[in-house]
């Protein structure tokens, strides 16, 4: 056995392949965590410049630039390229890169496999994308997907977007396993499980939520196809079936999904703040406790997304108190952050300003989420841009202000440059600036009784939707410094430390900068 | 465990992912398009691409079993990495449980809340009066709202014996695993060939049933909820049995060229864990989709 072994060990040691091969057939932890986070950026940039062309419609009341259905078909895209093209893919590449290193593994557990998860992905967006070509258009029922819109009144295309999904779904159940099995099967002697940083914890829980609820989406997406194309009647009331009972099915998915997309945050953030403190995280085991906590609760909340729409009063009760019960971890998670900071040497460097807005920002997103807990306020909020507000909040302030600061901050790490600190602090101030102005005002407009996802409004709302797409069009921008800052980095600049920052404990410290193709084929000490 | 973490094999580059991303791309883009065309009676390229998709499928999977069953056989896998590719496998399953909880979450639902609530129950009276006030909730719903009828199943007679089949299927499967671990080969052989004739029976049995449904009970995908629940999770468990069967036909055909020892034989593990999976679903399936 063992004359195989080692010829085979240095056979592939540090020996990069080049070319178009090396990325197309790579078992790589670093590659494959590469082009997640560059296919993410690609992604985000599509999905934003859709967000964009909704913002020059809403700039003024009444119809101007699109039609109406290509509208619907705009919204609808824009959130499904942003949550599974975007958001998810680029937290699984920043769990590529990181996970092996923080836990001192060789690679991830099940390296082939991960290539493939990754390769899936663009053909599906490809899929999506293209969709919006044929005739008749793309996808226009939101990427909610509500029955009937998409069983009853949906388009030809259709059928590609429920494909397109459950490849999507394939990737990210693949991709989850092999964090998991990775966690729970390579870490370095002496790495317990109390020991382990709060991205890996954070990221454990993820996976599980991933590979509990992506089959629910699959079999959601199965039921709408065999109700459009087959004739079955799950969502049919005239063949005893139920709308609500999709509803019931997609959110069952839906909720522990908007947990799926903060929880990784969550472990950045918490990487990022001692790091900058210069203190040790504040409570890392009821950090742990919390995490766990959100897990399961959050697949016992997810019909307060349909308080509306048709439920017994216990049954919205049960809902909204559950739905509140889960302020109190999260209360628990910015209260340590908090605690962090106090009384830290604390210096403001890019990561850390982008996790100082997350804290903030997210715990707005948090508390405009209490609000529409409350079930009777919710009958007033339910579809206005109260919610996406809400949801932005969390999501843009919060995970994609996250997957920034990482990428800031891992990025010496990555690159063995430091990036451009005066133009990164322009991106943020930028950044900032601009997130405010357009989503804060989107509270006012809610209230005050504009529905979303309609392509007019009444007139009363057009100053502060001029606002937002101004907030819009300058936040879109914005990102192109990131771009910028990106590019610089990658190409060259002031060679990083190992340490890279003062504060800075863990693993993915102790290795150079930047990271070897390989490491720990050995496993490290663990003090 | 210091000493089997040196040995973990990190494989060089392999082209049988990117081979089975291009594969599940045509699939998807085939199924998509043939889906509209069979339902609109068009010609079109989606059947074939359909079947291109397949036909890449399943010459990645024998490229990148083979390459596994090499390096199998050449003995560079640790028992850590035999660890991976256990939890591996369990965590794939546990996916494929709740895969099955969708629809077994549909059926539920259906059951005890829409039909109750289409005949009137908890404060849909009004409902009741102004949409079909001649309804009655029932199960099996042999009447719908709209008013397509049908017969239902029956719980006894072929579907039990299909029960019986599979949980012997089962057994047979689990001696299998006791004779391999006792390296009792004869009796190893002998008892997967009884499963896998098991098997293949339990889909004969079930194409039966299904041209049964359709051509004497009136009982089609169309013929509202009950319809629905019983064709796609009765579907989608004999599409898992055949995928069942297939893996065990393989880890066959690898027992009768010497493959596998009492210690190591993952892929035997990981097939039996599958079938006795697709069991269990079974089981759940017969008592609230047939006898309930």
């Amino acid at each position: 056995m063992s004359a195989v072994v080692t010829d085979h060990e240095h056979e592939h040691h540090d020996h990069r392949p080049s070319g178009i091969k090396r990325w197309l057939y790579t078992t790589n932890h670093k590659d494959i965590g590469t082009m997640y986070l560059v296919f993410a950026l690609i992604m985000f940039f599509i999905g934003g410049s859709m967000a964009m062309v909704i913002r020059a419609e809403l700039f003024q009341p009444g119809l101007q630039f699109v039609e109406p259905n290509f509208f619907n078909q705009m919204t609808t895209v824009h959130g499904l390229i942003m949550v599974f093209g975007a958001v998810m893919p680029a937290f699984t590449g920043l769990a590529n890169w990181m996970i092996p290193i923080m836990i001192g593994a060789p690679d991830m557990a099940l390296p082939r496999m991960n290539n493939w998860s990754f390769w899936i992905l663009p053909f599906a967006f490809l899929i999506l994308l293209g969709s919006l070509f044929m005739p008749g258009g793309g996808p226009n029922f939101g990427w909610t997907f509500y029955a009937p819109l998409s069983t009853k009144f949906s388009g030809d295309s259709t059928a590609l977007f429920v494909f397109s999904v459950h490849i999507m779904g394939i990737s990210s159940i693949m991709g989850a396993i092999n964090v998991i099995v990775t966690i729970f099967n390579m870490r370095a002697p002496g790495m317990t499980w109390m020991k382990m940083p709060m991205f890996v914890w954070t990221w454990l829980i993820t996976a599980f939520l991933l590979i509990m609820v992506m089959p629910v989406l699959a079999g959601a997406v199965t039921m709408v196809l065999t109700d459009k194309y087959f004739a079955t009647s799950f969502f049919d009331a005239a063949g005893g079936g139920d709308p609500v009972l999709f509803q019931h099915i997609f959110w069952f998915f839906g909720h522990p999904e908007v947990y799926i997309m903060i929880l990784p945050a969550f472990g950045i953030v918490s990487s990022i703040v001692p790091t900058f403190a210069r203190k040790r995280l504040f409570g890392y085991s009821s950090m742990v406790y919390a995490t766990a906590s959100i897990g399961l609760l959050s697949f016992l909340v997810w019909a307060h997304h349909m308080f509306t729409t048709g439920m017994p009063v216990f049954a919205e009760l049960f809902f909204m108190y559950c739905t509140m019960l889960i302020s109190v971890p999260t209360g628990v998670k910015v209260f340590n952050w908090v605690a962090t900071m106090w009384r830290g040497a604390m210096t403001f460097e890019v990561p850390m300003m982008f996790a100082l807005a997350f804290v903030v920002l997210f715990t707005i997103g948090g508390f405009s989420g209490l609000m529409l807990a409350i079930t009777p306020a919710d009958f007033q909020y339910h579809d206005t841009y109260f919610v996406v507000a809400h949801f932005h909040y969390v999501l843009v302030t919060g995970a994609v202000f996250s997957i920034i600061a990482a990428a800031y901050y891992w990025l010496p790490k990555w690159t063995g440059y430091m990036y451009d600190e005066k133009l990164g602090q322009w991106h943020f101030w930028c950044s900032l600036i601009s997130v405010n102005l357009l989503f804060f005002p989107m509270h006012f407009v809610g209230l005050a009784g504009m529905p979303r996802r309609i392509p007019d409004y009444a007139l009363q709302f057009a100053d502060f939707n001029a606002l937002i797409s101004v907030g819009g069009f300058l936040f879109g921008a914005s990102q192109l410094i990131f771009v910028w800052v990106l590019v610089k980095c990658a190409r060259g600049g002031q060679k990083a430390t190992a340490r890279v920052w003062e504060g800075a404990e863990g693993l993915e410290w102790e290795i150079p900068s930047p990271a070897p193709y390989h490491t720990f084929d050995t496993p490290p000490e663990i003090k | 465990m210091n000493k089997t973490y040196e040995k973990y094999y990190v494989p060089a580059q392999s082209p049988w992912p990117i081979v089975g991303a291009v594969a599940l791309f045509l699939i998807a883009v085939g199924a998509g398009n043939f889906v509209n065309e069979v339902t609109k009676q068009q010609p079109g390229f989606g059947g074939y691409m359909l079947t291109a998709g397949f036909a890449v499928l399943i010459l990645m999977l024998f490229g990148w079993f083979k390459n596994i069953i090499d390096e199998s056989m050449s003995g560079i896998y640790s028992d850590q990495m035999d660890r991976s590719f256990r939890y591996g496998m369990s965590w794939f399953i546990m996916s494929e449980v709740m895969f099955f909880m969708a629809f077994f979450g549909a059926l539920f639902y259906g059951r005890v809340i829409a039909l109750n609530w289409l005949s009137g129950g908890s404060n849909n009276a009004m409902t009741f009066e102004l949409l079909w006030p001649e309804f009655e909730a029932m199960w099996p719903l042999l009447k719908t709202p709209g008013g397509t009828e049908t017969q239902a199943m029956p719980a006894f007679g072929l579907p039990l014996i299909n029960t019986a089949i599979l949980v012997i299927s089962s057994v047979t499967l689990h001696f299998a695993h006791v004779a391999l671990e006792q390296s009792k080969r004869g009796t190893l052989k002998l008892m997967m060939f009884v499963t896998i004739v098991l098997g293949i029976t339990f889909l004969s049995l079930q194409v039966y049933e299904y041209i049964h449904a359709y051509t004497d009970l009136g009982l089609t995908l169309a013929s509202g909820f009950y319809g629905s629940t019983f064709f796609l999770l009765t579907g989608f468990h004999g599409m898992h049995v055949t995928l069942g069967t297939i893996i065990l036909i393989f880890v066959f055909l690898r027992i009768l060229k010497g493959h596998f020892t009492p210690e190591k034989h993952f892929a035997f593990r990981a097939g039996a864990w599958y079938w006795h999976f697709v069991d269990v679903v079974w089981l759940c399936l017969y008592v609230f989709v047939y006898v309930l």
